[in-house]
């Protein structure tokens, strides 16, 4: 799909996504870690179509040739940071508020994790950092699991998305729960975005189809063996899924349904 | 007096500012927590006491 059927899609058949008081024309949002380098990342993002990358805040590097500012600003994106890393409310909200003297945004993607091998969001830090945070004037897209309970309560506590997890991330395990997922989306009335362990196209398509508002992703596509091309790919999964959701599907059925009439038949 | 930045243990920084400009030429996109507190930019001249811990941070790629 070019750039023009997608534009298309996005004014004949759909509204723009909206985020708290921003509106975005694509439903891909891109998370920047795993890229071999900024030359590479760019191209990534420039394929996507997105508007939105995320990134991390970290030590300044003082042997680093050049700068992901710099990169996000040449692609006319804007920049969400992310509280990756924290395990604590505490810390969470320090590194959001730091974030945001940073970066001059009060836009943060907060990720809370229970433990490192599974990287699964801890539900009583992030809710607890959530609504500090929303306290605070900050606009929370909550990295969540897939449990429409605490994602309920996260939009209760004035999280301006809520962004659920399709499997841990950087497994490119896919939607491990399409039903979870799709209770999360009915039941929300903030745009519900699919957060991590996305692998290929279909799994961002999925997503969209279950009902999902827009889907991040990084790893999917800058670990990819060509990032640009799988970009390109999501970008085209992305709006294949949001067309198939708004055109309504068939129901599935247990037993054949003939498309060519029996009426008529001859008599052979 | 020892000032800790990013870690790493140095002498004669006397301010925020001086802290920053030992670690990075860059302005824009830094940020500084003081002890685990942030400073806002108006702040950087505030003079540091013995012991203190400066973190100078900064966008890096991140999911």
């Amino acid at each position: 799909m070019d750039q023009h059927t997608t534009a298309r899609i996005g004014t004949a058949r759909d509204a723009d996504l909206k985020i708290a008081d921003k509106t975005f024309t694509s439903r891909l949002i891109l998370g920047t870690g795993g890229a071999a380098n900024h030359a590479q990342l760019a191209e990534a993002i420039t394929a996507s179509g997105t508007e939105l990358v995320t990134v991390a805040l970290r030590r300044v590097d003082p042997g680093a040739s050049g700068s992901i500012l710099d990169v996000i600003e040449r692609c006319g994106v804007e920049l969400l940071p992310n509280t990756a890393g924290c395990f604590t409310a505490e810390q969470a909200v320090r590194t959001a508020k730091l974030a945001r003297e940073a970066f001059g945004t009060n836009w943060i993607k907060l990720e809370v994790i229970g433990d490192e091998d599974t990287l699964l969001p801890d539900p009583v830090e992030l809710l607890d950092a959530a609504e500090t945070l929303v306290g605070d004037g900050f606009t929370v897209l909550p990295y969540t699991s897939d449990d429409p309970v605490l994602a309920r309560r996260l939009e209760d506590a004035g999280c301006a998305a809520v962004m659920p997890l399709a499997a841990p991330i950087g497994t490119g395990l896919g939607v491990r729960n399409p039903h979870n997922m799709a209770l999360i989306c009915e039941n929300a009335n903030v745009p519900v975005i699919c957060d991590a362990g996305i692998g290929t196209a279909s799994d961002a398509a999925l997503a969209m189809e279950l009902g999902c508002s827009a889907v991040l992703l990084a790893t999917a596509v800058t670990r990819a063996a060509d990032p640009a091309l799988m970009a390109a790919a999501m970008r085209d999964a992305v709006s294949a899924g949001r067309a198939a959701r708004l055109a309504g599907r068939i129901p599935k059925r247990h037993l054949a349904n003939a498309s060519s009439s029996f009426d008529g038949m001859a008599d052979l | 007096m020892k000032i800790e930045v990013n870690g790493e243990a140095r002498e004669g920084i006397a301010t925020i500012t001086d802290a920053v400009a030992a670690v990075t030429a860059a302005r824009r996109g830094i940020a500084v927590a003081l002890n685990g507190e942030v400073v806002p930019r108006s702040e950087w001249d505030r003079p540091l006491a013995d012991g203190d811990a400066v973190e100078v941070l900064t966008a890096t790629q991140g999911g």
